[in-house]
């Protein structure tokens, strides 16, 4: 599986001031899976995700994505290379229209698409998402639901190598989440590599093909997803209990 | 935000040149310098809105730029044709814009704006320096045979250039980058927009227009020193002229620049002594009642318009 692996990090690190709020964080991500990063509130899930998409630099540690070494690049580098991700608090600029939103997923890079076309695949997408009759609304004026729909049409339209979500079904109503869960099982089915931070645990045993655990900054247990969730200490780091991995 | 379409843009450029027959019908120097200081402004605020429109960064350093050109005229103008002149200026100009957008466009909210409003001091105060110790002078003439209506009407020029510029890339890729910097840094880097790179792009072009028009506006002046070229009064007046306006749509400074700019020409007229106060009050009342300018005010009435014919 080594050399399958699409995303390897390796020792990673970052502290911000006393706090180590990623400590020493290791994982790798094969082609084709669904790997669910768990973890209480304040684990260093989201750093860890901003580590991964370049969004902060880490003070130790290397990331290699797809064969390379990504840990210094800028931000918008890795995006060209084919990481995308979504973000907890849903981030669509407000001012401007679905449309656009998703044509801004398109347009940019050296693969950038413009023009006709770019408004021609980013309609498709907001009809995929069930917006197609959103496309010239604002953003800003769309329903929380929809902001998160708008938000993985961007994230989906370079179409990515890798997408990070991070919490993306969380606040979803029942039925909504059921449609959430079958729509990124597609994206699965269709050959995308997914890294997703997730409280919901229906939808981390629907879908995570495998699950790393952190508590405190560190990587406390990994493995199949249905393992990992009888185990002890993930409960116990659930749950609130000293941990003393 | 609504894309300006072909058709004002085509209104615009016409309305710009009936304007540029005012000279043919009115021989009055009166009436030809208000249409001067108009144009200026108009040109100024433009240009500011084209940068600070779409990334929301408020600088105050158009007079930097503005006195730079000044200066490359009074300097050079003797020496040299004058539309070499204008290209020295603009390159001058640019390098600055260059040099000054990687040291600070990392910047952001009210740090750029207290450090545009510092390196104006700072080029004013060098300028300074220089002519008082190394060439002994402080002020310089500047006498070139250029007329009133020549100046008018490369204002108005430059205007239309200003335009057609905006338009061009608010329809590009590079508008669209703009606005989501203006929107979302991180969600602007997480979709591969260069930001950096966007945001100086910008910045230099939006500069090297208002060194230009420095540069042209030199001739009219006359006599030129310091504190006449790099008066910070004139940043404020370009930026809230083109705050009243809306910097966010490209005519949108336009419509503060006209009615501020008479504005101002009669208070400092009427009440020369409290023209500063008076300064403050319209600033003060303006970002109170009207925060997204006329054009976002009118924009939003029409959508509201809109919204209720539909219902």
């Amino acid at each position: 599986m080594n050399h399958q692996a699409l995303l390897r990090v390796q020792g990673l690190s970052r502290s911000f001031g006393g706090l180590r709020a990623v400590d020493d964080l290791s994982f790798e991500i094969a082609q084709g899976e669904i790997l669910g990063l768990l973890g209480p509130n304040g684990s260093g899930k989201t750093t860890a995700m901003n580590l991964i998409s370049c969004a902060l630099v880490a003070d130790v540690g290397t990331i290699e994505f797809d064969g390379e070494p990504v840990q210094h690049l800028p931000a918008f580098r890795l995006a060209h290379r084919g990481l995308a991700r979504s973000f907890q608090l849903v981030r669509v600029p407000a001012h401007l229209t679905c449309l656009e939103n998703v044509i801004s997923g398109l347009a940019f890079g050296p693969r950038g698409v413009w023009g006709a076309a770019a408004r021609e695949r980013a309609s498709a997408l907001l009809a995929r998402m069930g917006l197609a009759d959103k496309a010239d609304a604002l953003a800003g004026e769309l329903t929380y639901i929809d902001q998160k729909r708008l938000e993985l049409a961007r994230a989906l339209a370079p179409q990515p190598k890798l997408l990070l979500l991070d919490e993306w079904l969380a606040g979803l109503n029942p039925t909504e989440l059921v449609d959430g869960i079958a729509l990124v099982r597609q994206l699965r089915d269709d050959g995308l590599t997914i890294l997703m931070v997730e409280h919901v645990m229906e939808a981390i045993r629907a879908l995570c093909n495998r699950c790393v655990v952190m508590n405190a900054g560190r990587k406390i247990s990994e493995g199949p997803t249905a393992e990992v969730l009888v185990n002890a200490e993930v409960l116990t780091a659930y749950l609130g209990g000293a941990v003393n991995a | 935000m609504k894309l300006p379409q072909k058709r004002s843009l085509l209104l615009t450029l016409a309305a710009l040149a009936a304007a540029a027959t005012l000279p043919v019908f009115s021989g009055n120097d009166y009436y030809l310098g208000l249409a001067i200081n108009l144009a200026q402004y108009s040109l100024m605020a433009t240009a500011w809105a084209l940068f600070s429109g779409p990334t929301r960064y408020v600088s105050l350093a158009s007079v930097a730029f503005y006195g730079i050109g000044a200066y490359a005229v009074a300097v050079l103008g003797d020496t040299l044709p004058l539309p070499l002149v204008f290209g020295v200026a603009v390159a001058v100009g640019a390098l600055l814009a260059l040099l000054i957008g990687m040291a600070t466009l990392r910047l952001s909210g009210i740090y750029f704006v207290i450090f545009t409003f510092g390196l104006a001091e700072l080029v004013r105060q060098v300028v300074t320096w220089y002519e008082v110790n190394i060439t002994k002078t402080l002020g310089r003439y500047v006498f070139l045979d250029v007329t009133s209506q020549q100046i008018y009407w490369q204002l108005l020029a430059l205007l239309a250039a200003v335009f057609a510029f905006s338009w061009w890339v608010q329809r590009s890729r590079l508008g669209l980058a703009l606005r989501v910097i203006g929107e979302d840094e991180t969600v602007a880097r997480h979709v591969g927009i260069h930001v950096t790179r966007a945001k100086l792009l910008l910045f230099v072009a939006s500069s090297a227009f208002i060194t230009l028009a420095g540069a042209v506006m030199a001739p009219r002046w006359t006599y030129i020193d310091p504190a006449i070229s790099f008066n910070s009064v004139i940043s404020f007046q370009v930026v809230i002229m083109a705050l009243l306006g809306g910097a966010g749509s490209l005519f949108g400074p336009l419509a503060g620049a006209i009615p501020l700019s008479l504005l101002f020409e009669f208070l400092s007229a009427r009440f020369p002594n409290h023209f500063s106060i008076l300064l403050g009050a319209v600033f003060m009342v303006i970002v109170y009642f009207v925060p997204n300018g006329v054009a976002g005010a009118v924009g939003d009435w029409l959508a509201r318009r809109r919204k209720e014919k539909r219902a």
